[in-house]
């Protein structure tokens, strides 16, 4: 193959002039500038330019965060697949592969909460089915500022809405997730969306075009204005107006299409009619062509008048940047174009050949047989410039962690008052108000629903299930990337072992502000530093994920919040533990001991709206030796319920496990003696503890295991009937209350807000 | 005993319905919606899901496909027809059962388990349940609010055509037992004859204790005895 150079290519008619405005418009620097005329050997076309702006957007291109992802660990006996597809892949037995992957829509959530998240969902899933396997369960990581102002409420009412409505109309379970609410995300929100896909080894298929002369088809949904520049957009910070200039860079969803293109897509891979399948995602045509076309090594050719499109009149540049929703780009097998077709019409959907795979190496673009961009694909998709940057701590940050927190360690009133205040904070809360809207049951695999540690799906056939989970606490981050990111792989992995799952491995999704400013990569530099330290200790290999940047508003960006989805697999359902008590008279155990750090616990936010101090210290040791032992124990068969300790601290996490879904609360005696004060030992969020219950008869083996792991563990206290309430005593005070008072604090707070009448407006 | 699932384009319940049906030993067949023929076959199952989307409203683009006009057929002749969730909804813009299916009083989709009285022990669809019965199955809806007009609405309890009803754990039907708003706590309808259910939980997800429940294992039970002893 000769080296691929453009060939030189008459500026289109009706098409602006290339000037230094029109390029900084496109969101290339002038470096990167010169980088495109390096490699194209002149100056490129409009349409071209667009071309590369959108693959070196921050969204496409990954340049300010590509040289960090590289430190993380990405491999394991495992792993299938790792990152650089559609999704990463891993080996979950007997035959049976998991293809996962979580991915942000932030920016379009800020702007249009509904579509931004309904399209989120729409893009996950199609990153599942285009490797072959078919989507078996969305969760949910969502961010927001405090409840208490009506557009917070809008984004939040309108992204729950937007989530539940796609993955409702296509039929796929939500098994979890989680949310935040603080002031910290006021004007971003974030809104991720992970899925889970099963299928047979054999059935993997990636996303490259090979086979010289294999023709390209458009296969689905067609192509429209709606979109264009989603990617780049998505790689900038918004403004106060971006409200509503932005939103024709938000797509619309069509989950029912999407349905279509699912049972279309897998009936397709298992026709054999295809080499490659691609969704038109961020960066539409021009990302899923020009990707394909650089994996395969070869090139490709397309022809624009042969893309079924909306409306009359769009430009190649339009065509090619269009986000328009619910498509794919699909390599047929030469010969095979009928039966694609053939496969699409019965699913009511259409399928056009708009091009070719050659060998050139070139990402070439026709208009009626005038080529309007002629670019080397292998540049324009590796190509892209990356940066390292220097990064430094915001010494506003060092003042928070450093703040003396004494003052706010004594209670202002009774401590049971700060715990009920603590359990009806929507943080705490209970999340049905949300996961109500999701259907969790949909294809009768879910074994574990939301609301609890992870969700759980089983597979048919076998004796096995996977686990996922969904974590990060971003104040913990922002006070101490490196902690707070090792933190998060850590909760992630104590909430798998707590339903019995096997931690085996993460896709990660960064959530930054803008990389540009050094306090901000210097965020971004720890978080992964930290991830890699958890990563390595609990054999989690990263198999791919999403970095969203930029998510700042009017220059304020967002927590550092680089969430972990993270999956497990279970070996044998019928062992799956829960969080919820099962019966009186079950001894409490609690595992794991409080490091007593309280920064950037819920309590400090709660009751002085304060996000500060110094947040919890991870033992890495500590922490897979606590995971080791748990998996022991669900193993033996010994525990009737297991529990993360995370926000809200242990009292919360024991009102958690008396309650359950409301439907057989229990009470809660328990006593324990630790030497630390009392707001501490109750709400103090440190890492590393499980709560567990379990028959009294069981308790000691519960304990000796502990030991044969080096876990500290103590009996605190039994499961009670609800009738005698919720005791909590520690060194120095306690909290008591009727189970009725704790059921009321924590079931109807999200409600109480969200369901409202209008009009009453805080 | 040979059951059709009819595939509808946005149906998403149509694999669970076939596994529920063979896993009572049932003989299940997908049958798509544009194929014409359900001859042969014992009963009709319709799924649940979004069927074309819910685009115009629940049911009234599916109810135009040309499979329903055998189902209507089917179900005119005798045969057993089962409806759920969106299957419901499809059945109601069909005409073989009365009313609709309105938006949730709430205005949100709910999803969750909920508790149902079983009000009639004596039908081809729940003879192996016990009249009064209270089961735990889950719902997953947006529009299973069931409206009629007057007539219809008492007709219905006085031909005793509601099969299920939304209860508490006391078996009482109390408004906040009601998951939509549905007139007297109607969660499942027959028509006249008795063949045709209609009902907006989920019996098939209701199939394992790993899954949650066992409790809507009885209602394929029971079909399937009324087909060996008729």
């Amino acid at each position: 193959m000769i080296k691929p150079t453009a060939a030189p290519v008459p500026p289109r008619k009706g098409d602006p002039e290339i000037t230094a405005e029109v390029v900084a418009d496109h969101g290339l620097s002038p470096d990167e500038y010169e980088r495109v005329q390096q490699i194209m050997g002149r100056t490129p076309t409009y349409t071209e330019l667009g071309v590369f702006s959108a693959m070196w957007s921050e969204h496409c291109g990954y340049k300010n965060s590509k040289r960090l992802l590289r430190l993380l660990p990405t491999k394991a006996p495992w792993v299938i697949q790792g990152p650089g597809e559609n999704a990463g892949v891993i080996d979950v037995g007997e035959g049976f592969a998991l293809a996962f992957k979580i991915e942000s829509h932030n920016h379009p959530s800020a702007v249009e909460p509904y579509q931004g998240a309904a399209t989120g969902v729409g893009g996950i899933l199609r990153d599942i089915f285009t490797m072959g396997a078919r989507p078996v369960a969305v969760l949910d990581s969502l961010r927001f500022g405090d409840l208490d102002t009506g557009r917070v409420r809008y984004l939040f009412g309108g992204v729950v809405s937007g989530v539940g409505d796609y993955g409702n109309c296509v039929g796929i379970p939500n098994i979890g997730g989680e949310v935040q609410f603080d002031r910290g995300y006021e004007g971003n929100p974030i809104v991720n969306a992970m899925c889970l896909g099963l299928m047979k080894h054999e059935d993997l298929i990636t996303a490259s075009a090979s086979g010289d002369g294999s023709p390209l088809m458009a296969v689905g949904a067609r192509t429209g204005r709606d979109g264009i520049h989603g990617a780049t957009f998505a790689s900038e910070e918004l403004s106060e107006d971006s409200d509503e200039s932005s939103r024709p860079q938000v797509q619309v969803g069509d989950p029912f299409t999407e349905k279509l293109l699912l049972e279309a897509s897998l009936e397709l891979i298992a026709s054999g009619a295809i080499s490659g399948i691609q969704d038109m995602g961020a960066a539409g045509i021009t990302s899923s062509g020009s990707e394909m076309a650089g994996r395969g090594g070869s090139g490709i050719e397309m022809e624009m008048t042969d893309v079924p499109i909306r409306e009359e009149g769009m430009t190649p540049y339009e065509i090619l940047l269009s986000e328009s929703q619910e498509r794919m780009l699909v390599v047929a097998k030469p010969g095979r174009e009928d039966e694609v077709r053939q496969i699409l019409e019965k699913w009511e959907l259409e399928a056009a050949v708009i091009g070719r795979v050659t060998n050139d190496g070139m990402f070439r673009v026709l208009e009626e047989g005038q080529v309007v961009a002629d670019i080397p694909a292998l540049p324009l998709t590796e190509g892209c410039p990356t940066y390292e940057r220097e990064g430094i701590e915001s010494e506003e940050i060092v003042a928070l962690r450093t703040m003396d927190l004494t003052e706010h360690l004594i209670p202002e009133g009774d401590l049971t008052k700060s715990f009920l205040l603590l359990l009806g904070s929507p943080n705490v809360a209970s999340k049905q108000w949300i996961y109500h809207q999701y259907d969790t049951t949909v294809r009768t695999a879910t074994a574990v629903r939301p609301g609890g540690d992870s969700g759980v799906i089983r597979i048919r056939g076998t004796r096995r299930a996977v686990a996922a989970t969904t974590d990060c606490n971003g104040r913990f981050v922002y006070l101490e990337p490196r902690t707070g990111a090792m933190a998060a792989v850590a909760e992630a992995a104590r909430n798998l072992v707590c339903v019995g799952a096997l931690p085996t491995a993460i896709t990660n999704n960064l959530n930054f502000g803008n990389p540009l400013k050094a306090h901000i990569y210097y965020q971004l530099r720890e978080a992964v530093l930290g991830m890699r330290d958890a990563c390595g200790a609990f054999e989690t290999p990263v198999t791919g994920g999403n970095v969203s940047l930029f998510n700042e508003t009017d220059g304020k960006a967002i927590y550092p919040t680089p969430v972990i989805g993270m999956v497990g697999v279970i070996d044998d359902v019928s062992k799956i533990t829960r969080h919820a008590f099962q019966n009186a008279g079950d001894d409490i155990v609690l595992l794991g001991s409080n490091t007593g750090e309280f920064g950037g616990s819920e309590y400090l936010y709660v009751t002085a709206g304060l996000v500060a101090g110094q947040p919890p210290s991870v033992d890495l040791d500590g922490e897979r030796a606590l995971q080791q032992a748990v998996l022991k124990m669900n193993h033996e068969e010994v525990l009737n319920s297991a529990h993360d300790c995370s926000e809200g601290g242990l009292a919360s996490a024991l009102a958690e496990c008396a309650l359950g879904d409301g439907d057989a609360p229990f009470g809660v005696d328990v006593e324990l003696d630790e030497d630390l004060r009392p707001v501490i030992s109750l709400f103090g969020e440190s890492q590393g503890r499980i709560l567990v219950s379990a028959s009294p008869d069981k308790t000691e083996q519960v304990l000796s295991l502990a030991a044969r792991y080096e876990v500290p563990a103590m009996k605190i206290g039994t499961v009670t009937d609800a009738d005698a309430g919720f005791s909590v005593k520690v060194r120095g005070g306690s909290v008591a209350a009727s189970t009725a008072d704790i059921s009321e604090a924590y079931f109807t707070a999200i409600p109480k807000i969200m369901d409202a009448p209008a009009g009453s407006e805080a | 005993m040979k059951v059709a699932v009819i595939t509808f384009p946005g149906s998403n319940c149509d694999y669970d319905l076939y596994k529920a049906a063979q896993q009572v030993g049932g003989d299940a067949s997908f049958i798509w919606h544009r194929e014409r023929g359900i001859e042969g076959y014992d009963a009709v199952l319709l799924p649940g899901g979004f069927s074309y989307g819910d685009y115009l409203r629940a049911g009234a683009i599916a109810r135009m496909s040309p499979i329903m006009e055998d189902v209507i057929s089917f179900a005119n002749a005798g045969g057993p027809v089962l409806g759920i969730c969106n299957g419901f909804q499809i059945l109601c813009e069909s005409g073989l059962l009365p009313g609709a299916l309105m938006h949730n009083n709430s205005l949100k989709f709910e999803s969750k388990d909920v508790l149902l009285r079983v009000e009639r022990a004596d039908t081809m669809f729940t003879a192996d349940y016990k009249a009064g019965q209270i089961l735990r199955i889950p719902i997953a809806h947006g529009e299973g609010n069931y409206e009629a007009d007057k007539e219809t609405l008492e007709a219905l309890e006085a031909e005793g055509r509601v099969v299920f009803r939304y209860v508490n754990a006391a078996g009482e039907t109390s408004a906040n037992a009601n998951p939509n708003g549905s007139w007297h706590n109607i969660a499942g309808i027959t028509n006249r004859a008795g063949n045709v259910l209609g009902m907006m939980p989920h019996p098939e997800r209701a199939m394992e204790e790993l899954l949650g429940s066992t409790d809507g294992v009885a209602l394929f039970t029971s079909m399937v005895a009324s087909l060996q002893t008729s």
